[in-house]
């Protein structure tokens, strides 16, 4: 995405390589994360093409066993760690600001960092690939004690977590203190934009949960290194005890992934219906509920591991609870289109492709919240295709759906209208036929995490994988329009959409370089 | 296909459409590479209560999710037709509802709380695991289970069966489709008999493990330290096949579990013919006889086979960075009480296989690890040495 | 450098370097521990220089904002942002430290007593712990080979109790400190500011002096099973953060020295003094759950 023009004059500020290493501005910053997030998408979908190629058909043909857990366990890391998470960052940092009509974040300096710690992290992640031993194989979930048999990588899988933990920790001070602090006169909380609320929400989840996730491995360890036994029976421990910390994290980290995305999904439906969003005030207090069932229901992951009968309970009944709230958030989408005038303009199109497939993730994540049920489908692929729901159609596509509603905006360009229906209509048809038939192969049996299966998998498999080729193939398009539109096009207006409400459309496309140095007041 | 389909994977009865199942099939099978496919697409409801019971909340769930979804997906099909720009239509302002937004807060609640009872229900029948009839207790190993069973004394290893194995080595070049079985086989199945409530005690020994056969309506995980119960109750004879459920390491795909049950006087025989096996096994073994080297080389292979090459590899050449070589090793040609201290009590990842191994076992092993491979200790490790040591 | 005022007069700093030398200072620091861990011999060279990074680091970017805030630069809204900051931070925190309460809570309810038998691992105890007898403190743990058996515990009402009495007065004195500034009572300040500092490190001093003895005369070490584990991570991690409060401290006791400070503007004492609060309070926790209980 090309820079915003420099408004004010910056007579010495660095330029070329320095001035992206060195920039305090919210929109580099997004920049970064973006080009970031969009660069580890793709090393993350080369990891899955390697994976659907293993599957592909039973036996094993192209890696070994241990190579496969590596990149089941390097792909989730890289996706969610790498792309999902800086990809929110990255469309926070661009928009927070212009939304609530703040000249920048709050503390400029710290979001930096919060960037530049990314690709640090990430080269200690990554560089466990070429050592001996191999990079870790242990799942993205970590379990002791299987993760303290990883060889060399061991140390920096736990230090890249720490460090992946503090940047996204001070990324989420950063647009708390943005949010509370740096609002235009008059901008009140019930007026900022959903996608402001859901974030500020995440910072919450984020600031709760990561510490948490940095406890756990920093145990995991002490155990491997220092002699404690916190994961071992033998000394008093309980390896399922790793689990409820993780999950304690784990849980709310996926609604870490998912709430802005309900976020954007709030901001492209009534742009593009010409209405406004239905029941605003109950989206927020949905997404505040949501947030806080997401605190007490981590151990839906563990129905298995032998809880006591009352745990089951308790965890079944507040995790199908999520149902409710998420539903309202549907519901009132479905409200808002109703009576609309509506346009299907790229972003429109994966706004509406994501809550039909988000839906059918959280219906599958129903299913999996029922105690029983889950015990034959945990750990098959009916959970693999639950998250992928979620995560690809939901978080993905609400990120590409961000990505064309406001990169007008970013670029002063209109990206290319035509190639991004393709992109949207190819994803949606691939990503069905890669993710939909992994449901049957879950109730047919197929435990997930393995590279070789039996043969009466074979069918689904060779589906699944043909869709997932051509669901990352459509992806290069998807980079395509991008590029395209950042380096031309035509002249994006100041309010792009003919639906667009909000302080962002009132700037010009691109915007300065500070959005507001002089506040705007809010009616 | 269809031979190499299991029993566990015999067409069931399939309420989930099956037309679109039909369309799927027909569609594909105009490329007749796949024609022949099994395309199988909902759990199946097993072969005891629990599993039954399972499989009933599953249908449940499954039909109110598709009844919402029809319902959400017409709304919002509905919209995009009707209140499309493109038609004219002009939006209107509303923005909120109180009374609508309250029902669809109460519906979504209410269908819950009829979806939670019977899952309660449920929940509390499978994890009763009072009154049985006969205990088994599941080991999980760094790859295969191990079962005692507490009442009958009878215990054994069960790996995954021989051709299998051979099959699915990297590259090895048999077409997995002419494998029986293929992954779900093992050398000796865990026999039950029907009939009777069977208590399931799961643990491990190394990292976790999970002892999973659909049919049963049985998976619980198998924790190092720590012992989970379940039970299952099977009402047909029949073979049940299942896997490890979860992540355990390299060779997590490759440790099946397969149920034979049997009725009860089938199974009686059975447990006669395992004691009597196992009585003549030792006898044969005897550790304080003096063993000849070919003998004990040529245990020492069948054991080497068996247990150590996943990791140690065929060649004893090992994996780098995870497996050390045994070709060449300093301790497989070095001091021999350094070599029967490892594999008694192992190291890090390298499992002790005093509790597992037999004396005997354990001396032909060593013997056969310093005796081939290019190693050149040359000597001859006696059962009875290990057997004291 | 000067930075940008916007028209409300919110101070946003020019491009700096500073956070990409704590990326590096920070990757060097762990990317040489992790070596190191992993046994090799570079990894200790790569943790020292990262190490010195980060020193220049926290110097530097510090510096720029002390001589940014003592030159005026920052008007009451950035204060504010700044308070929000540390705040959640310091929330942060508080859930980095719930991680180990959590797993102390874990232990001393659910997994020493299901390994003696207890709720519905009855079969647990008896197939697999025969020997082990559930108790808190640990003192024998289920596999006393591979984790060694504990002598004694270090009781609450010994120096645990002291070391309690020595924080909270600390609290006392930070506050009257804080008081002293706001009325502009320098030599005050400096004092009680003083006085904090001595008894963080009378801590310290106290803690390390317990942990000899621990390991020495009493068997209780990182390795003695989970007590030892959650005793030391906890404790451990506390000391810790008590260590980097004593050093803030004493940066912002050298700062007053040089006349730093204003009766109504001095956020950065605050936010020293708000986070010597919360290892407080953190130590209250411990020594009623870890100590005490
Ligand atoms: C963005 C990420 C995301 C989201 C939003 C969700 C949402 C949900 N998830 Fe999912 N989940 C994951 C990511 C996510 N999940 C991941 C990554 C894993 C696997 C981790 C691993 O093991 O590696 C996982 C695993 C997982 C499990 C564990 C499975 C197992 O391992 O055995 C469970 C079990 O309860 C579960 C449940 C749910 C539920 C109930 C929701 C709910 O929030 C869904 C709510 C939504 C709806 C229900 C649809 C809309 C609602 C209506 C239209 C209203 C009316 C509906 C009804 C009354 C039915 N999830
Ligand atoms: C946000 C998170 C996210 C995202 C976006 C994805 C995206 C994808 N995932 Fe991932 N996945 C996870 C999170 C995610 N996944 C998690 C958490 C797990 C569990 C891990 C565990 O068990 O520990 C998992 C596990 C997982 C598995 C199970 C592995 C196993 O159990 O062993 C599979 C298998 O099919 C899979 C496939 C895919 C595919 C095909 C995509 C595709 O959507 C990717 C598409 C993108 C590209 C392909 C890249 C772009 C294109 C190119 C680089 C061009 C070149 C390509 C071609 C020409 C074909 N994933
Ligand atoms: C689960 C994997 C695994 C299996 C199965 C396994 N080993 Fe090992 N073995 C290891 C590992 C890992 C090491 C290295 C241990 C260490 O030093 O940390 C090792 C080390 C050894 C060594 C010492 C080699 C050296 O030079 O350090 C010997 C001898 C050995 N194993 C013999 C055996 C025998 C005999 C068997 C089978 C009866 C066996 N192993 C099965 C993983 C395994
Ligand atoms: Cu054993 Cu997976
Ligand atoms: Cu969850």
């Amino acid at each position: 995405m090309a820079h915003a023009a420099h408004h004010d004059d910056h007579a010495h500020h660095p330029t070329g390589v320095m001035r992206w290493i060195t920039t305090t501005n919210n929109k580099d910053i997004g920049t970064l994360y973006l080009s970031f997030a969009l660069l580890m998408f793709f090393i993350g979908g080369s990891m899955a093409m390697i994976i659907r190629a293993e599957l592909f058909k039973p036996g094993l043909q192209f890696v070994d066993p241990q190579f496969f857990n590596s990149m089941t366990t390097l792909h989730a890391l890289v996706m969610i760690f790498g792309a999902v998470m800086p990809a929110f960052v990255g469309l926070a940092n661009w928009m927070i600001p212009m939304m609530i009509g703040a000249p920048d974040m709050a503390l400029p300096r710290l979001n930096n960092w919060s960037f530049w710690l990314l690709p640090f992290a990430f080269t200690l992640l990554l560089s466990t690939l070429f050592m001996p031993g191999g990079a870790p194989a242990g799942g993205w979930t970590m379990y002791a004690p299987l993760v303290l048999q990883t060889g060399e990588a061991f140390p920096f899988l736990i230090f890249a977590v720490h460090i992946m933990g503090i940047s996204s920790i001070m990324g989420a001070i950063n647009i708390i203190a943005t949010v509370f602090n740096m609002r235009a006169p008059g901008m009140t909380f019930m007026k900022l934009p959903l996608f402001v609320w859901t974030w500020i929400i995440t910072a919450f989840l984020l600031i709760a949960a990561m510490p948490v996730l940095a406890g756990a491995v920093t145990m995991l360890l002490t155990d491997k290194f220092f002699g404690t036994s916190f994961f071992s029976a033998a000394g008093g421990g309980d390896p399922v005890m790793f689990q409820h910390i993780f999950w304690f994290f784990g849980h709310p980290e996926v609604y870490i992934m998912i709430l802005p995305a309900f976020g954007i999904v709030s901001a492209i439906v009534p742009t593009f219906a010409r209405k406004p969003l239905f029941g605003y005030a109950s989206m927020v207090y949905a997404t505040a509920s949501i947030a806080f069932l997401s605190f007490i229901v981590w151990a839906h992951h563990m129905f298995t591991v032998g809880m006591p009968l009352a745990g089951e309970l308790f965890f079944m009944y507040t995790t199908v609870l999520i149902a409710v709230p998420t539903g309202v958030k549907i519901f009132n989408w479905l409200a808002t289109m109703w009576r609309g005038s509506m346009t299907f303009e790229t972003p429109m199109l994966f706004a509406l492709g994501f809550i039909v497939m988000f839906t059918i993730g959280g219906f599958s994540g129903l299913m999996l919240g029922v105690t029983p049920a889950d015990f034959q489908y945990q750990d098959t692929y009916f959970v693999v295709a639950h998250f992928h729901y979620v995560l690809v159609t939901g978080a993905v596509f609400a990120i590409m759906g961000a990505t064309y509603f406001w990169l007008p905006k970013w670029t002063g360009h209109m990206y290319d209208e035509t190639l991004g229906k393709w992109h949207f209509w190819l994803s949606t048809i691939f990503v069905n036929v890669l993710f939909f038939p992994q449901h049957f192969l879950g109730l047919a049996g197929m435990p997930r995490r393995i590279p070789d299966y039996a043969v009466q998998f074979a069918d689904w498999n060779m589906v699944s994988s043909i869709g997932g080729f051509c669901f990352g193939a459509t992806q290069l398009l998807f980079l395509y329009v991008i590029v395209k539109c950042v380096r031309g096009g035509a002249k994006a207006s100041d309010r792009v959409w003919e639906g667009a409400e909000g302080l962002e459309w009132i700037l010009p496309s691109p915007p300065p370089y500070h959005s507001f140095v002089n506040p705007p007041l809010v009616k | 296909m269809s031979q190499a389909r299991g029993q566990t994977m015999g067409r069931g009865t399939r309420k989930f459409p099956r037309s679109m199942a039909q369309l799927i099939t027909a569609l594909l099978s105009l490329c007749p590479a796949i024609a022949s496919a099994d395309w199988a697409l909902n759990m199946r409801p097993g072969v005891t209560p629990n599993s039954q019971g399972i499989y009933h909340l599953h249908m449940i769930v499954l039909w109110i999710c598709v009844v919402i979804g029809v319902l959400v997906f017409g709304v919002m099909f509905y919209s995009i037709l009707h209140f499309r720009k493109s038609r004219g239509a002009r939006a209107a302002h509303f923005h909120e509802n109180t009374t609508v937004e309250i029902v669809w807060t109460l519906i979504p609640f209410v269908i819950l709380v009829c979806v939670a009872v019977p899952a309660t229900r449920t929940l509390i029948a499978m994890e009763s695991t009072g009154n049985a009839d006969m205990t088994i207790k599941a080991t999980g190993y760094q790859w295969r289970w191990h079962y005692d069973y507490l009442d009958q004394g009878v215990s054994f290893f069960s790996v995954l069966a021989e051709k299998s194995n051979e099959a699915r080595q990297p590259r090895s070049g048999i077409d997995p489709h002419t494998v029986e079985n293929y992954l779900l086989d093992v050398d000796q199945p865990l026999v039950v008999p029907v009939g009777k409530k069977v208590r399931l005690l799961t643990t491990a020994n190394d990292v976790i493990h999970a002892w999973w056969v659909p049919e049963l309506g049985v998976k619980r995980d198998a924790i190092p330290g720590f012992i989970n119960e379940s039970w299952f109750k099977v009402e047909t004879p029949g073979t049940y096949r299942g896997q490890c459920a979860e992540l355990c390491g390299k060779d997590h795909g490759f440790m099946p579990i397969v149920v034979v049950a049997k009725e009860e006087g089938e199974f009686n025989k059975w447990v006669e013919d395992k004691k009597a096996a196992a009585l003549a096994e030792a006898a044969a073994n005897d550790p304080n006889r003096e063993w000849k080297k070919e003998e004990l080389m040529a245990k020492g292979a069948e054991v080497y086979t068996k247990n150590c090459a996943v990791c140690h590899q065929a060649d004893g050449k090992g994996v780098p960075g995870n497996f050390p070589a045994l070709a060449g090793s300093e301790i497989a040609n070095g001091n021999v009480d350094d070599h029967i201290d490892r594999v008694l009590f192992g190291k890090n990842q390298m499992p002790a296989w005093k509790e597992t191994l037999s004396p005997v076992e354990i001396a032909a092993v060593i013997t056969y690890e310093r005796n081939s491979f290019g190693n050149t200790a040359g000597d001859v490790v006696q059962p009875k040495k290990v057997a004291e040591y | 450098m000067s930075g940008t005022h916007t028209g409300t007069g919110y101070y946003l700093p020019d491009p700096s370097h500073w956070p990409i030398t704590g990326s590096i200072g920070l990757f060097s620091i762990l990317g040489g521990f992790a070596l190191a861990l992993d046994g090799h011999a570079a990894g200790k060279a790569v943790m020292v220089f990262g190490a010195l990074v980060m020193l220049g680091m926290l110097f530097g970017w510090f510096g720029t904002v002390i001589r940014e805030s003592e030159g005026g630069q920052y008007n009451s809204q950035v204060d504010v942002s700044f308070r929000w900051g540390m705040a959640w931070f310091i929330f942060s925190e508080v859930m980095f430290f719930a991680a180990f309460f959590g797993a102390l809570y874990y232990a001393r309810q659910l997994s020493v007593p299901w390994l003696g038998g207890e709720g519905d691992k009855l079969a647990t105890h008896q197939l697999l712990w025969p020997g082990f007898s559930a108790a808190w403190p640990v003192l024998s743990t289920p596999n006393t080979t591979l984790f060694m058996q504990i002598k004694e515990v270090i009781p609450a009402f010994g120096v645990p109790a002291i070391n309690t009495l020595l924080l909270l007065s600390s609290g006392v004195t930070v506050t009257i400190a804080h008081h002293a500034l706001k009325h502009n009572n320098r030599g005050l300040l400096l004092l009680f500011l003083f006085l904090t500092i001595a008894l963080g490190v009378a801590f310290l001093s106290l803690q390390a002096h317990e942990y000899g003895e621990a390991y020495r005369a009493k068997g209780l070490t990182l390795n003695s099973g989970i007590y030892g584990s959650t005793f030391f991570m906890l404790t451990g991690f506390h000391g810790l953060h008590v260590t980097l409060g004593a050093i803030m401290l004493t940066v912002i006791w050298l700062r007053c020295l040089r006349g730093h400070f204003k009766p109504n503007h001095h956020f950065g004492f605050e936010a020293v003094a708000w986070y010597w609060h919360f290892v407080d309070v953190v130590w209250l926790g411990l020594f009623i759950f870890v100590y005490w209980l």
